[in-house]
């Protein structure tokens, strides 16, 4: 069969399984546009912006684990992508990028919507390709999915050369079963001796601490995490990425840790004397001052990826693999060993810890009738959608009190930037997510701030029939610069209002949507259920809360787990809530 | 801080010496010198590098330097007995009797080789390791050095550890 590189580009994808491409025209791209206008096979999503486009690809890979794949145009079309493709390099989530690029005749001559995409995108992709011969698209195709989606996962960059697609030109078109690479070849199974002497250490613990992460849902491995958690009955807490992982409703689940996280995950982490890290990379929002990172403890690290061992903090037992098959084999090892955990050690712990519960440090006032806080609007969305939506967010105070408040039970439910911090994010993902399970419940939980930084998806949102719902916390303010500024700069609000707000309800109207503004804390639980019983609209919830409340507990950055502002609502003040901050 | 020769085998690509040349940029590591060429099998290149850095920081080089996929093999040569060898060709002037004298003395002594001559100047090949060229440097002290061109470390191994697909 021959075909021509946009026809084998096509087929390739849907030979790999692709189900949608998130993509915009435009010239360098205009012959694999023809290509897809005459087939069925792949459902293209025309966004509106092209960072867009590679968040959408982004919340579907998060949601479903498989890579999100998107069609990109040269020059600005791959500069607008960069932002999306960086988030997803961050947080390790395969995509598959197809960037368009000036025919090769001409490339290196500054070219109309000329830019060197693989030079740009090299520091923040897993690997990307400039395809020099059509006859080696297939298989340049095949490597792009194999190295994004195995290992420790990312985007991957494929650059196409217009004149690579020319209809004119066609080859024989044969999709590889499978690639080998003798210069990547991850690491699956961790090392036997390193596994049994993490149990053994594990299983002397006097006071034990388990920290996971992101790589627990990547590495889908939940279901192994509970198992291995519930046999040793103790204390775990999740990164936000991680969130999900462990179900938040059970009675060892401590609740996150790091600069937002319970006083009792952190405390619990500056206290242990063995700690296991699994699939979570120690970063500064996590760890707070390096050199009081759980001081007394004995540290094991299980990760797919060798440089994330001993990057920051250093550890005792590393083990490189896959965090599902090292589980599976630690939990084989528990269940037959004969070694059982220090149980009358272990009550002591569960002592301390229940009475660091006792501070509530999650508490609010709740009882406000004045303003809407929006702490309750993120736990009646959670008991509306019964703890059972996919939620995305943005970036700033909402995404904390959405990870603070949500209460995931489940992986894959909990999608937000978590290392690139990327405003815009929310409303795509939540695209991609709905495109993926077109029958479940999509929150984007908001704000008034990140919303602006993609809100022309809307006109995306009405061309699919995406019912998600937004709930965006209006509080009038970017809330954690907010924050920042009234804890660390003495009160200055330095650029932080926002000001000439649109009317968000006549917005998503004119975008063909519901808009519903809220304001009346009476008439929040009502009017929220009102929006979310329409399961075919998308709906805009333009809730106004709370100007002045911050997000607790809070270690300022390069501070020690135990040097925490708690809410004044918490039962009882650890320390007092100085302002004063490095 | 300590320094070390790293020797990659890295595939013969496009853009390879970039993502290794950035990876040193973007993490703020170290690069004294950087060599590269390809092998005896042309789809190979051979890299190598030397940097300095604390233990830690030296690790790290090594585990992002293989987590980068064109590379297929890495060697710390620091680790064990090994060969390093500079390259260096220096332009010195030489315009009196005393001054080519002296030069070509010093340049013997160093086992060097005079490989162009006018009447004010002499080049001299020298190889060596990279503290024998530093040294040459310095007895070169009371000459005009004109020019130097050092082509940077390249290393091996001694005996039977070899750095091969």
């Amino acid at each position: 069969m021959e075909l021509s590189g946009a026809e084998i580009l096509v087929r390739c994808l849907k030979d790999e399984g692709v189900e949608f491409l998130f993509g915009y025209p435009g010239g360098s791209v205009l012959h694999i546009y023809d290509a897809l206008y005459q087939q069925d096979d792949i459902k293209h999503i025309l966004v509106r912006h092209e960072q867009a486009a590679t968040h959408a690809a982004d919340g579907y890979a998060r949601a479903t684990g498989k890579p999100g794949v998107v069609l990109v145009t040269s020059g600005p079309g791959a500069t607008n992508a960069v932002t999306g493709i960086a988030t997803a390099y961050m947080d390790s989530i395969p995509m598959v990028v197809i960037t368009g690029q000036v025919p090769s005749a001409v490339i290196g001559s500054d070219a109309f919507q000329e830019v060197d995409a693989v030079g740009i995108t090299r520091p923040c992709v897993k690997h990307n390709f400039l395809v020099k011969d059509v006859t080696k698209l297939a298989e340049t195709i095949k490597k792009a999915f194999y190295v994004a989606s195995t290992g420790r996962p990312g985007p991957v960059v494929i650059d196409v050369p217009k004149d690579i697609t020319d209809p004119a030109i066609k080859v024989p078109y044969h999709y590889p079963d499978k690639v080998t690479m003798r210069s990547y070849q991850p690491t699956v199974k961790g090392h036997s001796g390193q596994i049994k002497r993490a149990v053994d250490l594990l299983l002397t613990a006097k006071k034990p601490m388990i920290y996971t992460g992101g790589g627990v849902v990547l590495g889908n491995a939940s279901e192994e995490l509970r198992t291995f958690v519930r046999h040793l009955g103790y204390p775990i807490t999740t990164t936000l990425m991680g969130l999900g992982s462990y179900p938040a409703s059970d009675e060892q689940f401590l609740g996150m840790l790091g600069m937002h996280g319970t006083y009792e995950a952190n405390m619990a982490m500056h206290d242990c004397d063995v700690l296991i890290a699994i699939g979570a990379r120690f970063d500064d929002r996590v760890t707070g001052k390096i050199a009081e990172f759980c001081p007394d403890a004995e540290i094991i690290h299980i990760d797919i990826d060798p440089s994330s061992i001993s990057k920051t903090i250093t550890v005792d037992i590393p083990i490189v693999g896959d965090v599902a098959t090292v589980l599976q084999e630690m939990n084989h090892l528990l269940v037959t060993g004969k070694k059982q955990p220090q149980k009358k050690a272990l009550d002591a712990w569960w002592q301390v810890i229940n009475g660091w519960r006792a501070q509530q440090c999650m508490s609010f006032d709740r009882n406000n009738t004045e303003t809407i806080k929006p702490q309750a609007a993120i736990e009646i969305v959670h008991e509306i959608t019964a703890g059972d939506a996919y939620v995305t967010s943005d970036v700033g105070q909402h995404q904390m009190w959405a990870a603070q408040y949500y209460g995931f039970d489940k992986p894959n439910r909990w999608i937000n930037s978590g290392g690139l911090g990327t405003m815009g994010f929310g409303l795509p993902a939540a695209m991609g997510v709905q495109l993926a399970y077109p029958d479940a419940t999509v929150v984007c939980v908001t704000g008034e701030g990140s919303i602006q930084m993609c809100i022309q998806e809307l006109s995306t949102c009405l061309q699919y029939g995406l019912p998600i719902k937004i709930v965006a916390l209006n509080n009038r303010y970017l809330g954690m610069v907010r924050q920042w500024q009234e804890f660390f700069y003495k009160e200055r609000y330095s650029h932080s209002y926002m000001e000439s707000l649109p009317d968000f309800v006549k917005l998503a109207e004119s975008y063909g949507h519901v808009g519903i503004r809220i304001e009346d804390p009476k008439q929040l639980r009502a009017e929220l259920e009102r929006g979310f019983a329409m399961k075919d609209r998308l709906v805009f919830f333009d809730i106004v809360t709370d100007q002045t409340e911050n997000v607790y507990p809070m270690i300022a950055a390069g501070k020690a787990h135990n040097e925490m502002h708690m809410s004044p609502h918490s039962c009882e003040l650890p320390q007092s809530p100085e302002r004063e901050l490095s | 801080m300590q320094r070390h020769i790293i020797s990659i085998l890295i595939e013969n690509e496009a853009g390879a010496l970039s993502r290794v040349a950035g990876l040193f940029s973007a993490r703020a590591y170290n690069i004294e010198s950087l060599t590269v060429a390809p092998t005896e099998d042309p789809t190979l290149s051979r890299m190598t590098i030397v940097t300095v850095g604390t233990e830690r920081i030296i690790e790290q080089i090594i585990k992002q330097l293989n987590k980068l996929i064109d590379v297929v093999k890495l060697l710390d040569l620091s680790d064990g007995p090994h060969i390093e060898r500079e390259m260096m060709l220096i332009k010195v002037k030489a315009a009196t009797m005393s001054q080519r004298d002296d030069v070509k003395r010093l340049s013997d002594i160093f086992r060097g080789n005079i490989i162009d001559v006018t009447p004010s100047t002499y080049t001299i090949e020298l190889t060596g390791s990279a503290t024998k060229i530093d040294s040459f440097i310095e007895a070169l002290a009371e000459h005009k050095i004109l020019e130097t061109v050092r082509s940077g470390v390249s290393g091996i191994a001694r005996g039977d550890k070899i750095l091969h697909v």
